[in-house]
């Protein structure tokens, strides 16, 4: 299979629509992210008791105001959304950052150089995938206290395995075509082929993980924070307005469905861009 | 083939014994346990007393390799909080989580390899495309909030299972699905792409040509070879289930090991939070282990020189 040659596949009908609507979601989250503190219309950490448990405009009894209604503490939900949305894109992006530095380095080294180095660049992905994610990350915010900058490096380390993945496997099939040897006998150092033809040339499979990982971050962000262990309140994180929401869900469903909901979208729309790039790469991101 | 074994079990101990150092300084990373053991009110002789009693005062090293050798013997140390054996807690919480498990891989396997050959058969079809976005959707929702969701629908307004607890088998059933949710993806994409391989082989032509029923042809010759690199998947989703299945253990308040692990780091039981990780870890690289040796088996292409 060719993977140098950036071969853009025919745009099937229904696989562009999900390729585009994987887009927009992501470009509407990212609008979120960037400009939420322009966009919330209420303040996202003011309380208010007598506005508690609004419902959203869908329902009986809504305060057109507060379009989603109000949480337990009559925070406003849409706000506090918004808020969430920045949070879970600034985590998924910053935790991708920091794996992918990790993963591609040594993947890169394992594949370009072989032998040795090879095999415990094997050896290191085995031992992470044996180590259970969520509850080492969960200790470590444990053991030293929650904070963003903890987590984030927390999941980086944690996550970095498909990088490594997938970074040796290209490397390996690069490394033995033409325009390498060619480089060699050019007399290019090491480095200069490395940065300058193989990393070139798997950086569009090294993009489908990236997105892969934005994705399982976010869903990773949102369950550390929904047991108490990710991001500290009062921070909106979706996964921690699930958390402190749990207590009035059978008698306001919509309390956890609507930042529910919007996780769900979220990540759907991030894996629909990822595999509308692979299909448009011809990359493969499974190992 | 005994080569092959002795060369993945050399590596499975390697790992277990890497797990176990970074276990080991994963619990060490707060920087004093005894002052954290002791509690924010503890004066300095408490703290003083801590240290001696939980032998915290040895030299690092010293209690790396005490505790090495213990548990390599079987003995994972006692818990600070239950004051019992380490390895008798982890005893008595394992079997609900190996029935959450096997519960979540068999509702998993019950529902990906149909659609698999569904897909595979009916190849880039709506029923295909319907199938691979079935697929998509279960690999974004996140497990937790899916949880709450069947509480709400399936455990309150329609009161057909009951909301937590693990009296029986039917308090299984809800965090099964919400467990099986994460395995779904991968095994329907693999049983997919496996039947559509073998579908397009020279045996299955074979078949054809000889006159057989295309229920047969589909059953006997290709699924029983798309089945190989499933089946060795689903040792090793078990593995991850088990290391995920603590958040749907709390959602779901099931007291397994995840559970026992949830609570041991809220309370600062470091000896309980290192078994925990040593003892997962350890039941992973032995699923993968067996994933490998099935293949062998069953695929003697994949055994290699």
């Amino acid at each position: 299979m060719s993977i140098v040659s950036v071969t853009v596949g025919p745009k099937r009908g229904w696989k562009s629509v999900s390729t585009w609507i994987g887009a927009a979601i992501v470009g509407v989250a990212m609008i979120c992210a960037i400009a939420a503190p322009l966009l919330v219309p209420h303040d996202p950490f003011a309380q208010d008791l007598s506005k508690r448990l609004l419902p959203p405009f869908w329902m009986e009894g809504n305060n057109p105001a507060y379009l989603l209604g109000t949480d337990q503490l009559g925070r406003d939900y849409l706000s506090r959304l918004i808020w969430g949305c920045r949070i879970s894109m600034l985590i998924g992006v910053t935790v991708t950052v920091v794996s992918a530095l990790i993963g591609i380095t040594i993947g890169v080294l394992g594949g370009f150089l072989g032998g040795r180095v090879d095999d415990a660049v094997l050896f290191a992905i085995t031992t992470r995938l044996s180590i259970p994610v969520v509850l080492v990350a969960l200790a470590v915010v444990g053991l030293l206290g929650s904070s963003m900058t903890l987590l984030v490096l927390t999941l980086g380390l944690l996550l970095w395995d498909r990088f490594a993945v997938v970074a040796r496997s290209t490397t390996m099939q690069v490394r033995n075509l033409d325009f390498v040897a060619a480089a060699w006998c050019a007399g290019c150092s090491r480095f200069r082929i490395l940065s300058g033809e193989v990393l070139p040339n798997i950086a569009s499979h090294l993009v489908v993980v990236a997105t892969l990982e934005i994705a399982l971050a976010i869903l990773l962000e949102a369950a550390l924070s929904f047991l108490g262990l990710g991001v500290p309140p009062p921070l909106p994180s979706w996964g921690l307005m699930i958390a402190e929401a749990k207590d009035y869900m059978f008698f306001s469903p919509w309390v956890i469905v609507i930042p529910g909901v919007a996780l769900f979208v979220l990540v759907l729309g991030i894996n629909l861009l990822g595999d509308g790039l692979r299909d448009l790469f011809g990359a493969r991101s499974d190992p | 083939m005994l080569q092959f074994l002795v060369r993945r079990l050399i590596v499975a101990i390697l790992v277990a014994a890497t797990v176990m150092t970074l276990a080991f300084i994963l619990t060490r990373l707060s920087g004093d346990l005894a002052i954290s053991i002791a509690g924010p009110n503890a004066t300095q002789a408490d703290v003083e007393a801590v240290r001696k009693a939980y032998g915290l005062d040895r030299p690092l090293t010293v209690q790396f390799f005490d505790w090495v050798g213990r548990a390599a013997t079987g003995d994972l140390g006692e818990s600070y909080f239950f004051k019992t054996k380490v390895s008798k807690l982890i005893g008595e919480r394992m079997p609900i989580t190996i029935t959450l498990g096997l519960t979540g891989l068999v509702i998993a396997l019950v529902v990906s390899v149909p659609l698999g050959i569904l897909a595979a058969v009916r190849e880039n079809t709506a029923l295909d495309r319907m199938v691979q976005m079935v697929a998509l959707l279960g690999q974004a929702m996140p497990s937790f909030w899916l949880g709450l969701i069947l509480m709400i629908t399936l455990g309150l307004q329609l009161g057909w299972l009951p909301i937590s607890g693990t009296g029986s088998w039917q308090h299984y059933v809800m965090p099964g699905i919400v467990l099986a949710f994460s395995a779904i993806p991968a095994l329907t994409r693999l049983t997919r792409a496996g039947m559509i391989q073998a579908m397009g082989s020279d045996y299955i032509r074979t078949a054809r040509a000889k006159g057989l029923s295309r229920a047969s042809i589909l059953l006997k010759h290709a699924l029983r070879n798309a089945a190989i690199p499933v089946v060795a998947i689903a040792a090793v989703q078990l593995g991850f289930m088990l290391g995920g299945s603590i958040v749907i253990e709390q959602v779901f308040a099931l007291h397994g090991v995840g559970f026992l692990a949830w609570e041991s780091i809220g309370k600062n039981d470091f000896p309980v939070v290192q078994a925990v990780v040593l003892v997962l870890a350890v039941i992973y690289v032995a699923l993968t282990m067996l994933a490998d040796l099935m293949n062998a088996v069953l695929d003697p292409r994949l055994r290699g020189p």
